[in-house]
């Protein structure tokens, strides 16, 4: 049981998300569940193996320093859900 | 004549002939969908203004002989995690309720420059987060091969839009096996390129480091013309590969490929239809000349944990950047900024994909870091290895799709555990980067339809689509219909 109310908690805090108390019950069985069978990794010996992030090698990808022209602000802010003046609206964040 | 039942090169072919005109065939389309839609969901949205809108256009370029692709003309369908200009993208949540991209994914943007038509959006689990098509916030899609099937995940409405004659091609996104079991469970032919080969700029990110685009089809000869135009370098994705457009030379012959089975896929939790299927098509195949050879794989039973990891993990990274602020649902009840994005999150999220994000939050948080996220890296190595070592003695890899047919809906729901567990034979092949494309191979006791399942090493899809083409110019398993429904009734 490595997902107990305290991980949860903090797990939701790292995700910002805020679970009902019938979700989260549920998330922490269901959490346990999954965790627990993941663990059948550890039945594999990795030692000296290179944790790989690509399944390909891949460099840096450089190209050319070209100026062009940068998206429309009014494109950008189409979609947001409030807006002003020409930029994002979000409540106050400090007094 | 009944034009839906065209593939999607016949269509193309009968419009470069002015046998039939953009527009008649674009109509047609769109209201086959109003007729049988009600019964499979597969779409999210249709932009029919914007489809006749495109077809008089698309015309214009046929005619003054400035579009000349064997698809122009020829409508489609595309999954909605792929931005599609001024249309609703939604990646089937309520998080982006409302969300118009103000530009198209590569993928979308080279199809409509070739000319085809984009008929709407189509339904998946919610960001891609699935198996069944039912985790979508705009309700489940429907299999049209039996009662209250699910269509597979969670490219279903890639999947069944073909299935149903509904768009003559569509595409899917493949993390886990998202393109492959789709295609599998509703009798049609869908590959996962090598990573890389498609652009990702534009497709709503789940696992980059899995995520790939890929075509939807009836027919090998199609799905290879879908990919061929979609394909290539593309400076807006850093990972895509530094490679022209791929060009298939599609023969049918198999003669001397060395084609491997491995046992481990064959064992126990595997359905014995399923498992027949596949297997007597690896004798058809043989009997055309493969060399077949069974081998061994034991990493497999690894890669569902694997998997999750590194795709929950991603996840939770990806999914970071739905706020409330930018785009889509923003919740009204707030107190302050912070309580802004929980509740906006909380509030637009389904369960599966908090779930991913709060798995992906915990096996990459201080304390859990090296024993869940680093230690997949190293078994993703493993996995990679071993397909390495299988490729040095064969062309491709057979295997089932999925261990079972499509399931009922609403039978693994409520089990994610069960669920991801069905994913065994298709997430290995994103973990090693590799190709894979499946084909009808056969049907159940019920009446489903089987895929058989064809890897091979990374950029190897013109010899996958040779062997997948060659099967099926001495098959007809591709060519079964099931019987489509129309009427609002699911």
């Amino acid at each position: 049981m490595v997902i107990d109310d305290k991980m949860i908690d903090y797990i939701g805090e790292l995700a910002r998300l805020r679970l009902k108390d019938e979700e989260r019950e549920n998330a922490k069985n269901e959490m346990n569940k999954i965790i627990d069978y993941m663990d059948i990794l550890n039945q594999l010996d990795t030692t000296g193996i290179e944790a790989m992030s690509h399944a390909f090698p891949v460099k840096n990808v450089f190209r050319e320093d070209i100026v062009e022209p940068s998206k429309d602000r009014q494109d950008i802010l189409f979609n947001a859900p409030n807006k002003k003046d020409g930029a994002f609206k979000v409540p106050k964040t400090f007094e | 004549m009944d034009l839906s039942k065209l593939t999607a090169l016949e269509a193309g072919k009968l419009i470069k002939n002015k046998e039939i005109s953009v527009a008649e065939i674009t109509k047609a389309a769109l209201e086959n969908i109003e007729k049988t839609d009600g019964c499979y969901n597969a779409f999210v949205s249709v932009c029919h203004d914007e489809a006749m809108k495109q077809a008089d256009m698309v015309q214009k370029g046929i005619d003054d002989g400035t579009l000349t692709s064997p698809l122009a003309g020829v409508p489609m369908a595309v999954k909605d995690n792929m931005c599609t200009k001024g249309i609703l993208t939604t990646a089937a949540s309520k998080i982006l309720t409302g969300f118009r991209p103000f530009y198209n994914s590569t993928a979308v943007e080279k199809l409509e420059n070739a000319g085809a038509i984009l008929l709407g959006k189509l339904n998946m689990d919610e960001f891609a987060m699935g198996s069944t098509t039912e985790t979508s916030f705009y309700g489940p899609t429907i299999n049209p091969w039996g009662e209250n099937r699910v269509p597979g995940g969670s490219s279903g409405g890639s999947a069944v839009a073909v299935a149903t004659d509904q768009a003559y091609f569509t595409l899917g996104s493949d993390t886990g096996g998202s393109i492959r079991q789709p295609a599998s469970f509703c009798g049609v032919t869908g590959i996962k390129p090598t990573y890389g080969t498609v652009s990702r700029y534009g497709l709503l990110a789940y696992a980059s480091s899995l995520d790939q685009i890929g075509p939807i089809g009836k027919t090998v000869e199609d799905v290879a013309e879908v990919l061929s135009a979609i394909s290539g370098h593309d400076s807006k994705d850093s990972t895509s590969v530094n490679q022209e457009s791929l060009k298939f030379n599609l023969e049918n012959n198999v003669k001397g490929k060395r084609i491997g089975i491995p046992l481990d896929y064959f064992g126990k939790g595997l359905d014995t239809d399923v498992k027949a299927r596949v297997l007597e098509a690896a004798k058809k195949l043989e009997s055309m000349g493969a060399v077949v050879e069974e081998f061994n794989m034991p990493e497999l039973e690894y890669a569902i944990p694997t998997y999750y990891i590194i795709a929950c993990a991603e996840a939770s990274s990806n999914l970071s950047r739905y706020d409330g602020v930018k785009y889509g649902y923003s919740s009204p009840n707030f107190e302050d900024l912070t309580d802004l994005y929980y509740n906006s999150r909380s509030e637009g999220f389904g369960m599966e994909v908090k779930r991913r994000i709060m798995i992906g939050a915990f096996v990459l948080s201080s304390g859990y870091y090296d024993a869940y996220y680093k230690k997949a890296l190293m078994v993703k190595a493993l996995i990679k290895q071993s397909f390495d070592r299988a490729f040095d003695k064969y062309d491709a890899i057979l295997s089932p799709t999925a261990p079972t047919t499509a399931l009922k809906i609403g039978e693994n729901l409520n089990d994610p555990l069960k669920m991801y567990l069905g994913d065994i034979y298709t997430v290995s092949v994103n973990l090693a980067g590799l190709p894979s494309i499946v084909v009808p191979c056969g049907f159940d006791r019920e009446g489903l339809p089987v895929g058989l399942q064809i890897t091979g090493k990374a950029f190897s899809e013109n010899t996958l689509m040779n062997v997948a083409y060659s099967f099926q110019q001495e098959t007809d398993f591709h060519l079964k219909k099931p019987v489509i429904k129309t009427g609002k009734e699911a």
